[in-house]
C-alpha cells in the first residue's frame, strides 16, 4: 500500500494535480466566503452538534451496516455487508450533504437554495433541507431525467421547491450542472449553491466529502464492532463520487482495498458510456481539474448511463487523485450487469436498490471470484423505488 | 510594440474611446468568420474577439451559448480557428483577441497553444473560467508573445483587483453585470461609479467594459468611464438573424457604425 499523505486538499483546494479552483472570476469572493464559513464550523462544536442531532433524529443515522447472507450465498463470498444508505431520509445518502451545507447557508445569511439534480435524489434532498430549514429552492433538471426520474420531480414539488427543466445538451446532468452555476453567477448575493457530489470549484470537493465521511465513519465502527476486524475490500458506485469517497475515506489509511465502480453504459468500447477513471483523460469542466469524457480537441462528451445519477462525463477530483496514487481501482459494469444486480438484490434480499447502487452490487458479482474468503462492504448508497417506471418500460421492451 | 498596446496607445493620443466587438468564431462558418473580421474593422472596431466555441459555456447567456452550439455542428475547433487567423492576417492588421474556456486551450497543450497562436497573429487571449489563482502557467508561457487579458466583476474586492491588475496584460476587462453574456435592457445603476474605482486601481492597464451592452446609449454610458467597450451578444444576435450575406453584413456594419458614432461623440468631452 502506498505510503501517500492523504491529507488533501491543500489551500487551493488541490488533490494531487486535481482540483482547483477554474470559474468565473464573478464567483471567486463567493467561494472565498463560503470556505471560510467551513473551515470555521467544521470545527465548531456547536455546528457539529446541530449537524449530529438533525442527522441522528430527521435522517435516521447511523443507518445499518446489514450483513446479507443471501447474497454471500448467491455470489460465494465469505462475508458482504450492506452499508444502508438506502434506509436514510429521502432514500439516499444525498441527504448527510444538503442538511450539511443548508445548515451553512442558513448561517451564512443565504435567503435560497439552487441545486442541480440527476437522478432527483438530490433534488429532493436540497428540496427537503430548504423546507426543514424555511429557504427557497430552485433545482435544475435534465429535461431527459425529468421524463426518466419522474416520481422525484414530484416529490421536489410537494417538499416546495421549483424544478426548472433543462434542455441544452445532452439534457442530463451536466447541462443541468451548467445550469444551476449560471444561476449562481447571477444570483450569487443571496443564493447558496448545494452542489451535489465531490465536484465543482474548491471548497466543493473536500466540503462534500467531509459531510459524506459519516458513511464510512459508520461504516468502520460498525464493522468493527461486529467482526472485531476491518473489511478486507470496499464497493461503491462512482457517478460524480460522493457516496464513494464518504464510504472510502475513513478508510484510507487502512489496509482495505477500495474499489470505485463507474457506469459502463452500452460497454467502454462502444464509446457510450459514463466511466471517465476508466476511459478518459485529465481537463476542465464545473470548475474543477479531474479525469472527464472529451474528445480530442478538449469539447466534452456526453455521457450515458441507464442511471441517471452516474449519466456524468466528469467526476470528482479527490478520486483522480486516489486513481493515480494506486490508492483505490476503478472498474466499470455495463447497464445490463447493473440490470442483472439489481434483480438479484431484489430476489435475494428483498431490497430494490437505485440503479446507481446496483452499479456497486454488478461490480462485487464481477468481482466475485477473487472475494470468496474475503469480508466485503457494499455502499448501497439509495433505494430504487425511483426507478421502477425505467424498470417497468424496459420489461415491457420500450426501455432506452 | 503589440498591435493590442498599439492600439490602445493610438486611442489614448487621439482621446478615442475603444470598440471591441465579440463574434463567435465559426458561426455560421469559418469563412464567414474572416469576412466578418474585415467588416467589423471596416465599420470601425477597434479589437475583435473571436470567441473559442465550447460544449459548456458557463459564462455565457442563451445568445452565444447558441452559436457555440452551431459552430461545433460545423466541426470548428481551436486548430481551424488559428489557421483562419492565419489567412486572415492577409486581410487586416486588427488586434485579434480569442476568448476560449480553459479545457479548449489546455487540452490542445497550453506552451504549443501560446506558440501557435502567437505565430498566426493572434494577440491576446481571455479564458473566462481561468481566475488569477489558477492562470500562472498561461501567464509565464505568454510573457512577451500573448497579452493574457484578466476579468474583473462587480465582486470582486479593491484587494483582489490590484492583484489582478498587477499580473495582467494587454487590458482588464471589467463585467458590468453580476450574471453571464447576454443583452440586458438596463445596465446596474451603480456602474458609473464601479468603472471610476475600477479605473483608478488599473492605472496605466486600459480598462474595457462588457457584458449587456447593446445600444449606442449604453455603449456612450459605459465609455464615459472607461478607456474602452466591449460588445458582444447584440452583435451575434444580428449575424443569427441576417446571416453573412450583403445585407446582413450591412446591417451589422450600420450597428457597429451606430456605437463607434456614439463613443465618438464622447471625445474631447472630457
Ligand atoms: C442513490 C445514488 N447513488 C449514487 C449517486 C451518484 O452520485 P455520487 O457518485 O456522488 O455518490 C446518486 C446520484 O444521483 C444517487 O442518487
Amino acid at each position: 500500500m502506498t505510503k501517500a499523505n492523504f491529507t488533501v486538499p491543500d489551500e487551493r483546494g488541490y488533490f494531487g494535480d486535481f482540483g482547483g479552483r477554474f470559474v468565473p472570476e464573478t464567483l471567486i469572493t463567493a467561494l472565498e466566503e463560503l470556505n471560510a464559513a467551513w473551515v470555521k464550523y467544521r470545527q465548531d462544536a456547536d455546528f457539529q452538534a446541530e449537524l449530529e442531532g438533525w442527522l441522528k433524529e430527521y435522517c435516521g443515522r447511523p443507518t445499518p451496516l446489514y450483513r446479507a447472507r443471501k447474497l454471500e450465498a448467491a455470489l460465494k463470498i465469505k462475508e458482504v455487508y450492506l452499508k444502508r444508505e438506502d434506509l436514510a431520509h429521502t432514500g439516499a445518502h444525498k441527504i448527510n450533504n444538503t442538511i450539511g451545507q443548508a445548515l451553512l447557508a442558513v448561517r451564512m445569511g443565504k435567503k435560497r437554495l439552487i441545486a442541480e439534480t440527476g437522478a432527483g435524489q438530490h433534488g429532493v434532498a436540497t428540496a427537503t433541507a430548504a423546507a426543514l430549514f424555511g429557504l427557497s429552492c430552485e433545482v435544475y433538471m435534465g429535461e431527459k431525467d425529468i421524463e426518466r426520474q419522474a416520481m422525484n420531480v414530484y416529490r421536489m414539488e410537494l417538499l416546495g421547491a421549483r424544478v426548472i427543466p433543462v434542455s441544452s445538451g445532452s439534457r442530463t446532468l451536466k447541462d443541468a450542472t451548467n445550469e444551476a452555476i449560471r444561476d449562481w453567477v447571477t444570483n450569487v448575493a443571496d443564493t447558496h449553491y448545494i452542489i451535489g457530489s465531490v465536484v465543482g470549484p474548491h471548497p466543493y470537493p473536500a466540503m462534500v466529502r467531509d459531510f459524506q465521511r459519516i458513511i464510512g465513519v459508520e461504516a468502520r465502527r460498525q464493522i468493527l464492532a461486529e467482526r472485531k476486524v476491518l473489511p478486507d475490500v470496499v464497493f461503491a458506485c462512482v457517478g460524480g463520487g460522493s457516496n464513494a469517497i464518504g464510504i472510502f475515506h475513513p478508510f484510507l489509511e487502512d489496509e482495505v482495498k477500495l474499489i470505485g465502480v463507474e457506469a459502463a453504459g452500452s460497454g467502454i468500447a462502444s464509446g457510450a458510456h459514463s466511466a471517465p477513471l476508466s476511459a478518459g483523460r485529465p481537463g476542465v469542466l464545473h470548475g474543477s481539474m479531474s479525469y472527464l469524457l472529451q474528445t480530442e480537441d478538449g469539447q466534452i462528451e456526453e455521457a450515458h448511463s441507464i442511471s441517471a445519477g452516474l449519466d456524468y462525463p466528469g467526476v470528482g477530483p479527490e478520486h483522480s487523485f486516489l486513481k493515480d496514487q494506486g490508492r483505490a481501482r476503478y472498474i466499470s459494469v455495463t447497464d445490463n450487469e447493473a440490470l442483472e444486480a439489481l434483480r438479484l438484490l431484489c430476489r435475494t434480499e428483498g431490497i430494490i436498490p437505485a440503479l446507481e447502487s446496483a452499479h456497486a452490487v454488478a461490480g462485487v458479482m464481477l468481482e466475485a471470484a477473487a472475494l470468496k474468503d474475503k469480508i466485503v462492504v457494499i455502499n448501497l448508497s439509495g433505494r430504487g423505488d425511483k426507478d421502477v417506471a425505467t424498470l417497468a418500460n424496459l420489461e415491457a421492451g420500450e426501455g432506452e | 510594440m503589440s498591435r493590442l498596446a498599439e492600439k490602445f496607445a493610438e486611442l489614448k493620443k487621439n482621446g478615442r474611446k475603444g470598440l471591441i466587438t465579440f463574434i463567435t468564431a465559426g458561426d455560421p462558418g469559418l469563412d464567414a468568420t474572416s469576412d466578418l473580421v474585415v467588416a467589423l474593422a471596416e465599420a470601425g472596431a477597434d479589437v475583435v474577439e473571436l470567441g473559442v466555441p465550447f460544449s459548456d459555456p458557463l459564462a455565457d447567456g442563451p445568445t452565444i451559448q447558441q452559436a457555440s452550439g452551431r459552430a461545433l455542428a460545423q466541426g470548428v475547433t481551436l486548430k481551424k480557428i488559428l489557421s483562419t487567423v492565419k489567412s486572415l492576417r492577409r486581410r487586416t492588421e486588427i488586434p485579434l483577441v480569442l476568448m476560449s474556456y480553459y479545457n479548449p486551450i489546455f487540452s490542445y497543450g497550453l506552451e504549443k497553444f501560446v506558440v501557435d497562436a502567437a505565430a498566426v497573429g493572434v494577440d491576446g487571449v481571455i479564458v473566462p473560467d481561468l481566475p488569477l489563482e489558477e492562470s500562472l502557467s498561461l501567464r509565464n508561457l505568454s510573457a512577451g508573445k500573448l497579452a493574457v487579458v484578466p476579468l474583473a466583476a462587480p465582486t470582486t474586492a479593491d484587494a483582489r483587483l490590484q492583484e489582478i491588475v498587477a499580473a495582467g496584460s494587454g487590458f482588464l476587462y471589467y463585467v458590468t453585470v453580476t450574471g453571464i453574456t447576454g443583452t440586458r435592457r438596463s445596465l446596474p445603476p451603480e456602474l458609473s461609479a464601479s468603472l471610476d474605482r475600477v479605473k483608478k486601481i488599473a492605472g496605466g492597464l486600459p480598462l474595457a467594459a462588457g457584458f449587456g451592452i447593446s445600444t449606442p446609449e449604453q455603449a456612450r454610458l459605459v465609455g464615459r468611464h472607461s478607456d474602452a467597450i466591449i460588445v458582444g451578444s447584440a452583435l451575434v444576435e444580428i449575424i443569427s438573424g441576417s446571416g453573412t450575406t450583403a445585407a446582413g453584413l450591412e446591417k451589422l456594419s450600420k450597428f457597429v457604425l451606430s456605437l463607434r458614432q456614439s463613443l465618438d461623440g464622447l471625445s474631447g468631452s472630457e
